[in-house]
């Protein structure tokens, strides 16, 4: 039953990838990647990380995306405007991402992952066993990434801001 | 759904990521439109947040998503930022073509 | 004992300000000299070395004549076995001598202010001097001779920096550099001394290696070498033959300048460290011969080119060289204390003859020829009458500082060896000629410049005369320290210092003294030929007139005299001009040819690749991630298969 899923939706994932890639509109590659970020959140709730799936998607879906969508509107970025790449560069890249493939596949092959025994605790995910090394092993680092996140949005907002002339 | 541990070997979820890492290069290369560019590295990102949870799984040990977290964090700087500039970037040239940004060479 | 130990930790706070006034008005006109008014820093410069004189003579109160003080700052050097403290000695010598420098110093001080008042570096002259001051004390206050080698390297540092005061002019660049140069000969002497003694001794301590040398057999090689470094150290810093031409040319110097340390302190140093040394020095006879021939040579050599100069200061700088020689010969009979007491005596009348001959050139507006003076005595009275006396003095005219001095030395070479006791004699009567023939040209007669000059001639400013008449004094009554014994009186200076040269006494071969009717013939001998010679001088000078021919008239020895010897010119040709030729050599084939080409073809083929290499920036970044991913690409690679 689980393999199937996880087929399932690893097939919806690699496909809803792909449509990123090659959608001629922006808007529906920005549409493609939601699908995408969605089965990857059903790929968490299958690996025991069903805190992190809902995060995933209030943060990716929720927020990164529409942030997107929103620039690519605000942009008013169509198909018609797309710039287009020659098939030699086209045919190219995607003979380098699949020569990257074969060599990261090897490499993996290559290498000597250890045998894990399955766990029997499937309570990892939950937010108090999460939340417990958030706040104990890893708090430094948490306090830190609050500073990096004021620093971002200061900085977009003066990015984006417009320039007095 | 508890068996999916049992069910699905752990080199199923490496080949996964590594396949949706790979599309994102691709997206790379492939396109020039830099917003779209954006989000094949959002891909990226995704695909070793996928990584690090299927082996916080696999071992029983939730430090690996305690990374993700962070790496989320991370993102959403990177995004904010990135947009930040996209805007700016479009107000000035009126594209978001990479190839028209190329006057950062000798 | 318990009380001494409480006299001597009283004495460690004037004994430690002594070295550190100085060091503190340095770094106060160093630091912050530009800030102060220009009357300000002149009087702080002189107030401190003021404190120090001070602090000596507390020293010299509480500290009788047979005890003496170790203090060790602090552990500087450390390893192995070999233990280096920074630290001073303070001993009858070492009092005499700060007694001298920081005395004379503060009066060269006070000089100074009025002498430097309109010069533009008024405040940097103040802080080489208390500079100079600062490192002289080092160099006689040392516990070690690392300590001494640090003052010894600091006071000609402070020379070269004081030759060279007035650095626009280029020739007066050149004598700096000339001395500094000279002095590095000697000081490489010194230093390879130290080697030897650390490297055999252990040690560089000055009791430690006076013990350790005792126990060597007298005059083995190892005492003889380290020895005769060691006064090749002394003969670069106190000017003897073949290392004493740079002290002439050091007269471009501003005038008290050469009085404080071409003529009074810092040349004498090199007396100072082989008396300090006596023990190690009385173990080698040879190096004692040695050095009684230099001194012998120099007292004479220098002398002959006194009597044609024309330049007043030149003439003084000869006859400091001549005195100098006096001293080494004085120490090379083993008669250390007499050395000593004529370092003493000397630093009273050259100071002021110095001093006297930079009040001249100020009343004359900065003229040093004596072709072109004359007459002055009405004009200048104090100069006129203390440099009088002073040149008095340095003739051995009787009763005065230098007679006693000088004669004690004398005797000295009578009881030895009579052949050097004449040459020493004529060396002396040299001595009063040329000094009078200064005296006569310069304050007697008719002035000889021009009448605008005539009309400005002018007495110097109280600052000046104090010290002049101050110094005066001293070098009048200076001989009165060293008595000698036919008086009926101990002989004060050598009773003072006889716990530093007792030491030595048992090594040096004894000589029958001289009876005291001899020895007064001795006296009345050299203070009757010096009044003769005197005589001599003005009847020559005053009676007849006599003025000094140009060089250009001058024949046959005259000449040579003139052109000192040209030893100048010998030097040139022997080590100046094959080291120039040596240099211009290398410059072609090794700096040129190898090292250059070396450079530039490094540089070259660093901005080719650049060049060549830049081309691949092409600003498209679709390109840059493609180079990207090959790259990643090929890291996997290597570290898949090799």
């Amino acid at each position: 039953m689980s393999l199937y899923l996880f087929l399932t939706l690893a097939i919806l994932t690699i496909i809803s990838a792909l449509a990123v890639v090659f959608s001629k509109n922006p808007m529906y590659s920005v549409l493609w990647l939601i699908v995408c970020f969605f089965t990857i959140a059903g790929h968490y709730v299958l690996l025991n990380a069903q805190f992190l799936a809902i995060v995933h998607l209030i943060v990716y879906a929720g927020a990164i995306m529409v942030l997107f969508l929103f620039v690519v509107m605000l942009l008013n970025l169509n198909a018609d405007t797309e710039p287009h790449k020659s098939n030699l560069s086209k045919i190219a890249s995607a003979i380098a991402a699949g020569l990257f493939f074969v060599v990261l596949i090897a490499s993996i092959r290559a290498t000597a992952l250890g045998e894990f025994n399955l766990p029997n605790k499937t309570n990892i995910g939950f937010v108090e066993e999460v939340g417990k090394k958030l706040f104990t092993d890893f708090l430094l680092p948490f306090e830190i990434s609050s500073v990096l996140f004021l620093s971002a949005m200061i900085g977009s907002v003066l990015l984006a801001k417009k320039e007095k002339k | 759904m508890e068996n999916t541990l049992q069910a699905v070997p752990q080199n199923w979820y490496l080949v996964l990521s590594t396949l949706l890492f790979c599309i994102g290069i691709m997206g790379v290369l492939f396109r020039r439109n830099a917003i779209i560019i954006l989000m094949c590295i959002e891909l990226m990102l995704n695909s070793v947040n996928l990584l690090l949870v299927s082996f916080s799984a696999y071992s029983g040990n939730s430090d690996g998503q305690v990374f993700v977290f962070f790496i989320m964090v991370v993102a959403a700087a990177e995004v904010a930022v990135g947009l930040a500039l996209m805007m700016s970037i479009y107000r000035n040239a009126a594209s978001t073509d990479i190839n028209v940004l190329n006057k950062l060479k000798w | 004992m318990n009380d001494n130990m409480i006299q001597d930790t009283l004495l460690v706070t004037p004994a430690l300000l002594v070295s550190l006034l100085p060091l503190i008005g340095f770094l106060i006109n160093g630091l912050f000299g530009k800030f102060l008014p220009k009357s300000v820093t002149g009087w702080i410069a002189a107030l401190a070395i003021l404190g120090s004189f001070i602090c000596s003579v507390t020293l010299f109160n509480g500290l009788n004549s047979t005890s003496s003080l170790n203090i060790d700052i602090f552990n500087w050097i450390a390893f192995s076995n070999i233990n280096i403290t920074f630290g001073f000695l303070i001993d009858p010598l070492t009092i005499t001598m700060l007694l001298v420098v920081t005395g004379i110093g503060f009066l060269i001080h006070l000089y100074s202010i009025g002498y430097m008042h309109d010069d533009e570096g008024y405040t940097r002259f103040f802080t080489y001097l208390n500079l100079f001051i600062f490192f002289m004390l080092l160099l006689v206050m040392g516990n070690n001779y690392l300590v001494m080698f640090i003052g010894w390297e600091g006071v000609g540092l402070c020379s070269y920096l004081l030759i060279g005061f007035w650095f626009k002019n280029e020739s007066y660049n050149n004598a700096a550099k000339k001395a500094f140069v000279m002095n590095r000969v000697g000081d490489l002497g010194f230093l390879l001394g130290m080697f030897f003694m650390l490297f055999y001794f252990g040690s560089i301590d000055y009791s430690t290696v006076a013990n350790q040398a005792q126990t060597l057999a007298p005059n083995s090689a190892l005492l003889i070498t380290i020895t005769m470094l060691l006064f090749v150290g002394a003969m670069g810093k106190s000017a003897q033959l073949p290392l004493f031409t740079w002290l002439p040319d050091a007269m471009a110097g501003p005038t008290p300048v050469s009085a404080l340390i071409h003529a009074a302190t810092m040349v004498t140093a090199g007396i100072y460290m082989i008396v300090r040394s006596n023990i190690l020095f009385s173990l080698a006879p040879t190096t004692l011969t040695f050095i009684l021939i230099v001194g012998v040579a120099t007292s004479v050599f220098a002398a002959v080119i006194g009597l044609l100069q024309n330049d007043i200061k030149k003439v003084l700088a000869y006859s400091t060289v001549s005195q100098l020689g006096l001293m080494f010969a004085a120490l090379g009979l083993g008669a250390f204390s007499s050395g000593m007491f004529h370092v003493v005596t000397h630093a009273f009348f050259k100071a002021l003859l110095f001093l006297g001959a930079g009040s001249v050139i100020h009343a004359l507006h900065g003229e040093q020829d004596i072709r072109k003076m004359g007459g002055l005595g009405k004009y200048i009275k104090v100069t006129y009458i203390t440099f009088l006396l002073a040149s008095l003095a340095i003739s051995g005219f009787p009763f005065l500082s230098g007679f006693f001095s000088k004669d004690e030395i004398l005797a000295h070479a009578f009881e030895q060896n009579k052949t050097i006791w004449v040459i020493l004699s004529i060396s002396s009567f040299i001595t009063a000629f040329y000094m009078f023939r200064l005296v006569f040209l310069t304050f007697f007669g008719n002035f000889r410049g021009t009448e605008e000059t005539k009309k400005h001639i002018h007495e110097s400013p109280i600052t000046m005369t104090l010290p002049l008449i101050v110094l005066c004094i001293l070098a009048v009554v200076g001989g009165l320290l060293g008595l000698p014994e036919v008086f009926h009186v101990q002989h004060v200076f050598s009773t003072y210092l006889s716990s530093v040269t007792e030491g030595s006494a048992q090594y040096l071969v004894h000589h029958e003294k001289v009876s005291h009717a001899t020895e007064i013939a001795l006296m009345s001998f050299a203070g009757i030929g010096a009044i003769v010679v005197i005589l001599f001088a003005y009847n020559k000078y005053v009676k007849q007139n006599a003025l000094p021919a140009d060089e250009v008239e001058l024949t046959g020895l005259n000449k040579v005299i003139s052109n000192k010897f040209y030893v100048d010119e010998i030097y040139e040709t022997v080590f100046v001009k094959p080291i120039t030729v040596l240099s211009d050599l290398f410059l072609v084939l090794v700096d040129k040819l190898i090292i250059d080409l070396a450079v530039n073809a490094t540089a070259w083929i660093v901005a080719t690749t650049g060049k060549t290499m830049r081309l691949l920036q092409t600003g498209n970044t679709g390109f840059y991630v493609f180079a990207m991913i090959i790259g990643m690409m090929v890291l996997l690679i290597i570290r898949l298969f090799i």
